[in-house]
């Protein structure tokens, strides 16, 4: 990405962001509905990116930790107390597990590390769905209410859409912040060469426990977004397929990417919207469309565009050095 | 002049096999020991024995008089032992000055503030300063992976320098480095030596370099010491001719 000009960046983003204010106040109940379920994904998809693309830690649970959110929001709002508080019970909640379920990763990894995450993701789905007297069982819970923010009430899909994207805003500020932060170097020292980290004193237990701990507590902003957004929750949508589904938007977007999160998101949210059309083809055009990208770049779609502007830097490069040997030799 | 380092008895058995047999020495303050031995003598095991990669089977090992058996690499690191490896560890990714940066950064302040802090730890000045002193001004803002062998060499032996290190354990810091980058790494190894007052043990097998390098060599076959001296001592001991320099 860096071959772009800075300021070329900094306009981009902003047309970016006023589009994302500006153009869904023309937009339909389901138009708007789609859009917030592309924020809250992307929330879910940026912590899974942290613990996997970028501290290298296979996870197949990011949907448990979307669950444990969703429930945790659930209940408490349908018992009086306000959004805000349920969030900050999410977080804590999903971060407390996320550690937990980090200690095995200090001792298994890769495929290994895969199946004791999925193992969690099937145990919170049985917890969701088998403890009725707190998550209501396979009825869930209903009529979830949105919250009001100074007075003003969210009921309304666009008010609605604006508190998942304000949301969005403040995780991707923390996030930014945290993978530019000499924690964001030891993550990726981590994933890159845990042997080499250790010998430089960086606590690799601590990283990989703390890199589960935010990957999962942003699961669980999501979900406590989620439980609002649709104001309906049972335990279906958490099973393992929303796994796999934040895995596969990571991955397509591109593992280790800042952005590589919101484009995975769209494409998983609103490109089976598009291809409805197609009717009962859409989810194969979508399986085939998904094959054909990760074999073109497995590294996901930021993957061509950071190896397209490598590419151009190291075509500058040479050239540069084309231009200093000749001025040597001509000097000769 | 007291010991920074002192190995005792250490062994290491891989199954049946002990790849370091009862290994005992001391390291100086300030001094440069080299360690040679034949491929397959313990070398590189000892020194992962010494820095927690591995667990010994037995023996201690005591830094400035404090035993430190079984801490882990990130512990050891924190008080002061750095180390580069015989294979190339540098992250190919980032840059040569991110390379340095990551090297430092857990030396500063706590892990809450290296949060919250500043995003190169306030380490950009000494990591440049690294670069000058290694030579690797044009390339601090390239990847490392793009860097050659040599220069990839020279970053990972800067890296260990990062944290200030008192005790760095070299593993063949000259395997594959041209002579002329050979001549620079050594002057900018004693230069550090002299300056920051670190003590180093080098695993060569280089001759030359170990010999001009070390004022002490240790040599080893099959998981023990042959033999311990002053390096020109050691070149005419006729055990180490016949298990290493004779080949």
């Amino acid at each position: 990405m860096s071959g772009f000009a800075k300021p070329l960046k900094i306009a981009l983003g902003l047309i970016v962001i006023a589009g994302l204010i500006i153009v869904p106040m023309n937009f339909n109940r389901y138009g708007l509905f789609i859009l917030s379920q592309w924020a809250v994904m992307s929330i879910a998809a940026m912590g899974l990116n942290l613990t996997l693309g970028y501290a290298g830690q296979v996870s197949l649970a990011q949907g448990a930790f979307v669950g444990i959110g969703a429930y945790a929001a659930a209940i408490m709002t349908t018992h009086g107390w306000p959004l805000p508080a349920a969030i900050v019970v999410a977080i804590a909640l999903s971060f407390a597990v996320g550690w937990v379920l980090g200690y095995p990763a200090l001792r298994v990894q890769h495929h290994y590390l895969a199946f004791v995450t999925l193992a969690f993701s099937t145990l919170a789905f049985l917890v969701f769905r088998n403890e009725s007297w707190l998550t209501g069982g396979i009825y869930g819970i209903s009529n979830i209410p949105r919250p009001h923010f100074f007075g003003i009430a969210t009921n309304k899909p666009l008010p609605f859409y604006y508190v998942c994207l304000g949301s969005l805003a403040i995780v991707s500020i923390a996030v930014w912040w945290l993978i530019r932060s000499p924690w964001g170097r030891a993550f990726m020292a981590l994933r890159e060469n845990p042997l080499r980290a250790q010998s430089l004193g960086i606590d690799t237990r601590r990283y990989t426990l703390m890199a589960f701990a935010i990957g999962s507590a942003l699961g669980g902003v999501a979900g406590a977004l989620y439980a609002p957004l649709t104001q309906y929750i049972d335990p279906v949508p958490f099973n393992l397929s929303l796994s796999l589904d934040l895995l596969m938007m990571v991955i397509v977007g591109g593992a280790g990417f800042f952005l590589g999160p919101f484009l995975g998101a769209m494409i998983a949210v609103l490109l089976p919207e598009w291809l409805r059309f197609t009717e009962g083809y859409y989810l194969m055009i979508y399986a085939v469309a998904v094959m054909g990208l990760l074999i073109w770049s497995p590294t996901g779609i930021l993957g061509i565009l950071d190896r397209h502007m490598a590419e151009r830097r190291t075509k500058a490069a040479s050239a540069l050095r084309a231009v200093a040997k000749s001025r040597l030799e001509t000097a000769q | 002049m007291s010991a920074v380092l002192e190995v005792t008895n250490i062994r290491k058995n891989f199954g049946g096999i002990s790849a370091v047999d009862g290994v005992s020495f001391d390291v100086r303050e300030g001094e440069i020991l080299g360690l040679i031995g034949p491929n397959g003598c313990g070398k590189s095991t000892l020194f992962n024995c010494i820095l927690g990669q591995l667990t010994p089977s037995g023996g201690e090992v005591k830094l400035d008089g404090k035993i430190v058996t079984g801490l882990r690499p990130a512990e050891l690191n924190k008080l002061g032992v750095s180390r580069t490896f015989q294979l190339l560890q540098v992250f190919p990714k980032l840059s040569v000055r991110e390379n340095l940066i990551l090297a430092g950064q857990e030396h500063q302040g706590s892990m809450a503030s290296r949060l919250v802090g500043r995003s190169d730890a306030g380490l950009t000045d000494t990591a440049n300063q690294m670069i000058g002193f290694f030579k690797l001004d044009h390339l601090a803002a390239e990847p490392a992976g793009g860097l050659s062998y040599g220069q990839q060499k020279l970053l990972d032996a800067a890296m260990a320098f990062m944290g200030g290190p008192r005790l760095v354990l070299l593993d063949e810091p000259a395997g594959g480095v041209n002579p002329s980058m050979l001549t620079d790494l050594k002057e900018r190894l004693v230069a550090i030596n002299r300056e920051k007052n670190a003590t180093f043990v080098v695993i060569e097998h280089n001759m030359e370099f170990v010999m001009s390098l070390c004022s002490r060599v240790m040599v080893m076959a099959e998981g023990k010491v042959l033999a311990m001296g002053r390096s020109d001592e050691v070149r005419k001991n006729p055990a180490v001719i016949e298990a290493y320099l004779g080949h």
